[in-house]
């Protein structure tokens, strides 16, 4: 093969390949697309304002209303729920991991958490709601058949091992030597992990925060399954609401003609969720920066 | 008359060598003549940049990010670094050895038979023809011949060195660059590698780069020595070992600095 | 006191651990009670039915396992060619950076948003409608986040060294990865692989915003209507009779089961593969 033939084919290869990388563009630039598109259309016959301060979400009924406010109040308390549980599981673990536990003990729980970020969402809707409701429901009278508590909870239980591995990930990344100085001075185990190990870490710590929170945002199956489809602005973890992502697929199941002004919510819910989760992980993006400038 | 002479006799030629990565210069004004069938050392200080000058002659150095050369280097009259040059070709005239051996997770005879491939050689018989001479200039091939199908890794690490030296042989390379190639040996593969290149010199240009004064004494023809990203001093080895013409040349033999 | 608390903590860790591990064995021993009782060789080869007791699962399965291979058949190359493009060839390029800043996102946006793009883009635009293509178009995308980042992971294992060998005989780029590169990172590819399809099959979101249908038998071509077996789980649990919960357990346990053969798969490669190079 004479060079130019090679170099005719290296260039072709890598040309290939480029594209290949180039999917991820138009991916993206879809996305954005298509959610600004029927949001247009939306945002054309609903105003903004009253988008964002209309407090009832009856889209689809004769006396239509669109504020997206309950859609967001109800995935905003079950991510707080989910949060709630998450973290202070997640933390203790993932300090226990970085801190104490031995290998074999380390050879038991890792595998654990694999396991349990493998099982499927919808699973977990299911367990939320023919389990965890029933069983909360025995010794909490008020609590209704979809509501936020059990949602929240086995959301948390969910993304229990996103906060764990991501947080011993930053607790590991920082050095021994500090660890060492800090015993050398006298203190134990737990001192040095809260005085000196987790502010060491706290940027990589909060990232996991924040693609926990993230990540609880943008979850579907759980809540349509359990938590409810009564959109409302209320911060009562015992009864029915509606999130964002659940509202998209409820819409969805439906039989809402295409194109019209019920239909053209899916977009504006989407765009929505798009632009909060966006922004959250461009602020954890900033600070996972920040982590890596520390520690390499 | 005898200038003409001279010239038939140089492989590689280097002028008014100026390199640099990025605003760092790391070469500067390097004119070197390496003559054809001699063991040629580059000896220097960490850092001096006698590696840095090696990689130039296969064009190791395109890899870098922001390397920028000014300067002509000609092989068998040839700049390589023309726009027209096959780096293809040159790589298969001008072979590499490193510093730690490292050959490929394959067989010993894939190991060796790789270059060809990668050159569109199929014939299986030439194939085993050219691994077997290869072993055999490397003075390897009686210690693996039953075993050419075990692991590369199961040799030791001066083994590993000669297969690696095997490898570059089977492409058939006018000129050998050895990137301080016994460093990482123990004394015995050492001089057996050092064997070994005298022996090569008959049928090969090889420039080697060494941190080991001893070795530069022992097996090259004509030594240069690098400092600070300058050439010193050039000539031929007994000369520079015994009577050096620069001070700084001097001063490193007799180990002032290092 | 110091000592106290220290222990204090150090429980706590493990307590929390116990938590995790109580609930996943409660709600495994949960699925498995109720679904267990359902399962037979009429329910596992069945077509589906508006009755609970009458209804097998057999589209379902095939649908799950025929989108998984569409789906890897198509994310695949993608996936891989991006992260070999992003690892090898565009470590100096700004476009490189963008592109990598891009995959992180993307990796970040919600499974259910992907459905919205696949509704308008595969469904309504390329006129698939709620067909097999449709659904493993969508959820290529979906994966080929995770396929990029495992892809590159896999191909920095590699060490320099081999690669200048191989360029210094005079192999060019592409050989160089495809001859040396690739086949040394297989095994991390191949674990990064087998966790994003595991991963896709358990996706029930976006396809539901496609329009997949819960009602059908099994595809005869891509362009066919299709289901799987999470959307059938979905399906069967928004109902109020109790027998199509047993149903939804039931199906569970078939997910389930496939989700870790595979899960455990790739971690018997992913073990594999270390200690490649010494």
């Amino acid at each position: 093969m004479s060079l130019k033939q090679r170099m005719f084919k290296e260039r072709f290869v890598e040309v290939l390949l480029l594209l290949c990388a180039a999917v991820s563009i138009v991916t993206t630039l879809g996305i954005i697309f298509v959610l600004l598109k029927d949001s247009i259309g939306f945002f054309s016959k609903v105003s903004l304002w009253e988008f964002l301060t209309d407090t009832q979400w009856t889209p689809l009924f004769e006396d239509a209303h669109f504020g997206i406010l309950p859609l967001l109040s109800g995935t905003f308390l079950i991510t707080v729920i989910a949060i709630l549980i998450a973290l202070p599981l997640g933390m203790s673990i993932a300090i226990y991991l970085s801190e104490y536990a031995d290998r074999k003990v380390k050879k038991i729980i890792k595998p654990f958490l694999e396991i349990l970020s493998s099982i499927p969402t919808v699973v977990f809707g299911y367990f939320a709601l023919v389990f965890v409701t029933p069983l909360l429901q025995s010794f909490i009278p008020g609590l209704a058949g979809f509501n936020s508590l059990s949602s929240g909870i086995v959301m948390g239980i969910m993304i229990l091992p996103m906060v764990a591995s991501l947080s011993e990930d930053a607790l590991n990344a920082v050095p021994n030597s500090l660890r060492e100085g800090s015993y050398a001075l006298g203190s134990s185990q737990v001192q040095t992990a809260f005085k000196v190990v987790v502010p060491a870490a706290s940027s990589g710590i909060t990232v996991s925060l924040i693609l926990a929170i993230s990540r609880a945002i943008g979850e579907t199956m759980i809540v349509a399954i359990a938590a409810g489809q009564q959109p409302r602005l209320t911060l009562n973890p015992l009864v029915p609401i509606e999130t964002i992502t659940a509202y998209i697929v409820q819409v969805s199941k439906g039989d809402v003609p295409q194109d019209s002004l019920g239909y053209q919510t899916i977009f504006a819910a989407g765009l929505t969720l798009f632009v909060l989760t966006f922004l959250l992980n461009s602020i954890s993006f900033y600070f996972n920066k920040k982590f890596r400038a520390q520690y390499q | 008359m005898d200038a003409v002479i001279e010239k038939n006799k140089m492989k590689i030629e280097a002028e008014h060598i100026n390199f640099f990565y990025g605003q760092t210069q790391a070469l500067r004004d390097i004119n070197l003549h390496i003559h054809r069938n001699e063991v040629t050392a580059f000896i220097g200080p960490s850092g001096c940049g006698k590696t840095t000058f090696l990689r130039l002659l296969n064009r190791m150095n395109d890899f870098v990010e922001g390397a920028r050369l000014e300067g002509k280097v000609l092989i068998d009259g040839k700049n390589i670094y023309s726009k027209k040059t096959d780096i293809y070709e040159l790589r298969k005239t001008v072979g590499m050895v490193f510093q730690k051996p490292n050959p490929f997770p394959k067989t010993i005879f894939e190991n060796v038979a790789y270059g060809l491939r990668v050159n569109g050689i199929k014939d299986k018989r030439f194939i085993n023809e050219r691994v077997e001479t290869s072993l055999k200039h490397a003075a390897l091939w009686d210690e693996v011949k039953d075993n050419l199908n075990k692991s590369a890794y199961a040799l030791s690490g001066g083994q590993q060195q000669r297969l690696c030296i095997a490898r570059t042989l089977a492409i058939e390379p006018s000129v050998i660059l050895m990137d301080e190639p016994t460093s990482a040996l123990d004394p015995i593969s050492t001089s057996k590698v050092e064997q070994l290149i005298y022996q090569l010199k008959d049928d090969y240009t090889i420039v080697i780069v060494t941190h080991n004064m001893q070795q530069a004494g022992r097996i090259s023809d004509r030594t240069a020595f690098f400092y600070m990203g300058e050439l010193i001093e050039y000539g031929k080895t007994k000369k520079i070992f015994i009577n050096p013409k620069m001070e700084q040349t001097q001063n490193y033999i007799t180990g002032r600095f290092g | 006191m110091k000592a106290f608390k220290n222990s204090l903590f150090k429980y706590l860790g493990i307590f929390s651990t116990v938590i995790g591990v109580v609930f996943l064995i409660t709600l495994l021993v949960d699925v498995f009670h109720s679904g267990m009782s359902r399962i037979s060789w009429d329910f596992v080869t069945g077509s589906l039915s508006r009755h609970a007791h009458m209804s097998g699962i057999l589209p379902a399965i095939v649908g799950t396992f025929l989108i998984m291979l569409l789906t890897a058949v198509i994310a695949i190359p993608i996936g891989v060619g991006a992260g070999v493009y992003l690892e090898e060839y565009g470590k100096n390029n700004r476009f490189a950076a963008f592109l990598e800043i891009n995959i992180a996102n993307l990796a970040g946006v919600p499974s259910i948003i992907y459905g919205i793009l696949g509704l308008q883009l595969f469904s309504r635009w390329m006129n698939l409608g709620a067909s097999f293509l449709a659904g493993a178009l969508t959820l290529s995308l979906l994966i080929l986040p995770i396929i990029i980042v495992a892809t590159r992971s896999a191909l920095k294992t590699v060490p320099l060294s081999i690669k200048e060998a191989s360029y210094a005989l005079g192999a060019t780029k592409w050989q160089t990865i495809w001859n040396h590169i690739l086949p040394a990172s297989l095994g991390g590819i191949l674990t990064g692989i087998i966790l994003a399809l595991s991963r896709a099959i358990g996706e029930t979101a976006p396809l539901i915003v496609i329009g997949a249908k819960v009602f059908v038998s099994v595809p005869n071509s891509v362009y066919d209507p299709y289901t799987v077996l999470p959307l059938q789980i979905f399906n069967w649990v928004s109902r109020p009779q109790e027998a199509f919960a047993t149903n939804a357990s039931a199906a569970i346990v078939i997910l389930l089961l496939i989700t870790f053969i595979m899960n455990f798969s790739a971690i018997y490669f992913r073990n594999k593969s270390q200690g490649r190079y010494k």
